[in-house]
């Protein structure tokens, strides 16, 4: 984690909190001798990263079985501690001991390799994003190509794992894992582009410094509050629920009609491992969409600057899970031709118009006074006019299924 | 420097060799995807960020999947393996012709680049001096490369458009 | 629009999600093995024996060893050993008992047809439904003890059925005594005979049995008049 951004004046009184991972990495560091210490500062921080977001994964599971609890009018777990607080331990106790079973018949090398290369991908996004001011574990200069191109690769272990069970349920997961990559993928790497085009970089952090700053002392600079800026984060969050196979994509997993397709076969930890790479990726896709869309560590109001900038990326980080909970317990899992054609159809155009909206908003970036009225209103209806076509064709002839014979 | 070079250039290497010598379509797919990868991290190590991870989402991330869908929709099945041809003359030149032609390409590749003898030390290229470069003398390429995509597009749309009368039952 | 019905579900699970805290109607999960969901009074699981007093069950059954339910039984499991000798039943008659009577709760389906096929209201559907038992065969053969008991039980699980069959009884009872006194006065009214000491001896057993059916057929529709 490179300390390279000086900490502005206005946050000088909170710079002991500010500093104080880094304070603590580098006290520990002052132990040790020279040779050694730039190894041991990687290593700090990967355990870092691994205890932060191991943690945030099991009390994740936990979260969203009590809020799908609440949401269908039961408690959830609630057994295990104090509001069942050691219920990930002891679904973690029960993964370890389980038996690993792998078919006789599956590709062993496989089958063992496919949850450690999902993990181990997943994990990576991690390294790019920034958490705080002071806090980026490794500063790249095209750090967006890092984190998708890492992304992308998650599917291929997700491919590997249905290929080597040799199992029909898995097969057909396998299928739908890279059917769903062809369709979601272009949507998710065009709705962030403005972002690039308007910050002019690809690293994480000049992005999120590109939104700081405040209109009025209360109102943020985030990209989320333009018309282009919103439309490239709808689009992205519903390419990213795709990409983390989340519901309502959650097409390769199924479970009502797969079985669990690609992890009809797996069993124990590695299981688990699924379950963890699932989680992390959306943390990290979460992570990424506060990063490019809601300001990053970025405080909403200037009076709110005093509270550290890793627990404003937090609280926006736990917003986003939220809502991908929200909506696992509201949708219903889409067919995948619906996903294709939601895909290519209709967010593909949207985000290439959004392109044009972000283009206009760049070279109109100097207009002021009534002018700028008339910016926020192009740029609008530059946005809702296309959503509104295209919404139109895509549910056009669609109405609630009447049934002739049943009543 | 030289020992993470000889490493990932026999990772890449091994792997391809692999990959042409398996049976298994879908290994060697999956060899070929560590080959890329492979590729991909000798990019990283001439110090060439920006091509290595585009490297990496386009090869690994999106071709490798095209390929593996490709081979799953194809194969008959997946635990046969087709049985060896008999080698007949005709097999055995057009090889050597495809291996002949594949070997001028590379070794005419390789032969008129010049190699400038001692250490240069890599470029410092952003991403913003690429993109500054495409969009500036490289910028006519760039358009030819976009308008054969988009006619490419375009075609796949008209070929996947189905005829009105036999849409699905139920649209989304 | 394309979009409103999305939101429109998205509030119907957030209006269940902020319900659950505050709203009893959205957070309906009883959780179960502490808190034990009211059962609705229709509800049956196997039958058990009705005796008049809970401090004497065996003494008490109103079961008469008749056997009809054994006999209709459908998967037949019930099992009736008849006594040799005779007790004097609730109404002050002396009537056979049943020495064994054991249902195998492992075949019995609480189809109810004991229930309806006997005449002296001794058997009823009981509500029991935490059945288990380590044994697997023994444990499940329940014998006349574990099956008894008391009315007070049927009252408190079945209020509407039990002051019924109460009252009916009460009826029965009365009829019958009203009898036994026409018969008394007249045989009164003929000569005395040496026969008299068993009736007498009867008498004071069913005066100390009889205010305790009469009181219990009499306070249920009290209370069914309350709410």
């Amino acid at each position: 984690m490179s300390a390279a951004l000086p900490l502005s004046a206005a946050s000088g009184a909170n710079a002991l909190l500010e500093r104080l991972p880094v304070v603590l990495r580098d006290g520990l560091l002052g132990y040790l001798p020279e040779s050694l210490r730039w190894i041991v500062s990687g290593l700090i921080t990967i355990a870092a990263l691994l205890a932060v977001f191991g943690l945030l994964f099991a009390y994740l599971t936990l979260a969203e079985r009590k809020l799908l609890g609440r949401i269908q009018n039961r408690p959830g777990p609630n057994r295990t501690g104090w509001f069942g607080l050691l219920q990930p331990f002891a679904d973690a106790v029960k993964a370890l001991t389980k038996e690993d079973i792998v078919p006789r018949e599956a590709d062993a090398v496989l089958h063992y390799l496919a949850p450690v290369v999902l993990v181990a991908l997943s994990l990576m996004g991690f390294a790019v994003l920034p958490f705080g001011r002071l806090l980026v574990p490794v500063e790249l200069d095209s750090a967006v190509l890092y984190f998708f191109a890492a992304g992308a690769a998650t599917e291929l272990a997700v491919f590997m794992a249905g290929w080597a069970s040799r199992n029909k349920y898995s097969l057909l997961a396998a299928m739908r894992a890279l059917a769903q990559l062809i369709s979601y993928e272009l949507p998710l790497l065009l709705s962030f582009v403005p972002v690039i085009m308007l910050a002019g970089t690809l690293s994480t952090t000049e992005i999120v410094t590109a939104q700081g700053g405040w209109t009025l002392g209360f109102l943020p600079h985030w990209h989320v509050l333009t018309p282009w800026g919103f439309a490239g984060f709808v689009i992205f969050m519903i390419a990213a629920l795709a990409e983390s196979n989340r519901s309502p994509f959650d097409l390769p997993e199924a479970e009502s009609e797969l079985i669990a397709g690609h992890l009809t076969e797996y069993s124990g930890f590695k299981y688990a491992l699924f379950f963890m790479a699932e989680y992390f990726g959306m943390c990290a896709l979460s992570g990424m969409a506060v990063t490019l869309f809601l300001g990053g560590w970025q405080a909403p109001c200037a009076f709110l600057e005093f509270i550290p900038s890793y627990a404003w990326f937090g609280a926006k980080l736990l917003a986003l899970l939220f809502g991908f909970i929200w909506i696992r317990a509201t949708l219903p899992r889409l067919r995948m031709d619906q996903l294709t054609r939601l895909a290519w159809k209709f967010l593909v155009p949207l985000a290439l118009i959004n392109l044009g909206t972000a283009a206009f908003w760049f070279l109109t970036a100097g207009w002021s006074g009534p002018l700028q009225l008339v910016r926020w209103a192009v740029a609008v209806a530059l946005v809702v006019v296309p959503f509104l076509l295209l919404g139109r064709r895509l549910t056009a002839g669609v109405a609630p299924r009447t049934y002739r014979y049943a009543t | 420097m030289l020992f993470p070079f000889l490493i990932i250039a026999c990772l890449t290497l091994a792997s391809a060799a692999v990959a042409m010598m398996l049976r298994n379509l879908i290994h060697s797919a999956l060899l070929l995807v560590l080959s890329w990868a492979g590729i991909a991290a000798f990019y990283l190590w001439a110090g060439a960020e920006f091509i290595a991870f585009a490297q990496i989402l386009v090869y690994v991330g999106a071709i490798s999947m095209v390929v593996l869908f490709a081979v799953l929709l194809t194969r008959p099945s997946r635990d046969v393996d087709l049985p060896l041809p008999a080698p007949t003359v005709l097999r055995i030149a057009s090889g050597l012709m495809a291996a002949a032609m594949v070997a001028s390409v590379l070794l005419t590749a390789v032969l008129a680049t010049r190699i400038t003898g001692g250490r240069s030390h890599a470029p410092n290229l952003t991403v913003k001096d690429l993109g500054a470069l495409l969009a500036g003398p490289h910028a006519a390429s760039l358009l030819v490369v976009g308008v054969i995509l988009t006619v490419a597009l375009l075609g796949a749309i008209i070929i996947a458009a189905p005829a009105p009368a036999e849409r699905p039952e139920d649209q989304p | 629009m394309l979009g409103t019905g999305l939101i429109k579900g998205l509030a119907v699970t957030a209006k269940n999600l902020v319900g659950s805290y505050h709203d009893p109607a959205r957070y309906t999960t009883v959780e179960y093995p502490e808190v034990k969901p009211p059962l609705p009074e229709a509800y049956r699981n196997f039958p058990f024996l009705v005796s008049e007093s809970a401090d004497d069950p065996m003494g008490t059954l109103r079961c008469v060893a008749c056997q009809i339910c054994e006999k209709e039984c459908p998967p037949q499991c019930i099992y009736i050993e008849k006594s040799k000798d005779k007790k004097p039943d609730a109404a002050g008659k002396l009537q056979i008992y049943p020495t064994v009577f054991a249902i195998d709760t492992s075949v019995c389906m609480s189809c109810q047809i004991c229930v309806e096929v006997c005449p002296f209201d001794s058997i009823k559907m009981d509500q029991v439904y935490e059945v288990a038992t380590p044994g697997r065969y023994g444990d499940l053969l329940l014998n006349r003890e574990q099956l008894a008991k008391s009315n007070a039980y049927y009252h408190q699980i079945r209020p509407t059925e039990a002051a019924e069959v109460d009252g009916r009884l009460a009826a029965e009872r009365k009829a019958a005594e009203e009898k036994a006194k026409a018969a008394a006065a007249a045989k009164a009214a003929l000569p005395p005979k040496p026969a008299a000491p068993s009736p007498a001896a009867k008498l004071p057993d069913e005066s100390r049995r009889s205010p305790q059916g009469e009181g219990g057929a009499a306070k249920p529709p009290a209370e069914g008049a309350q709410p």
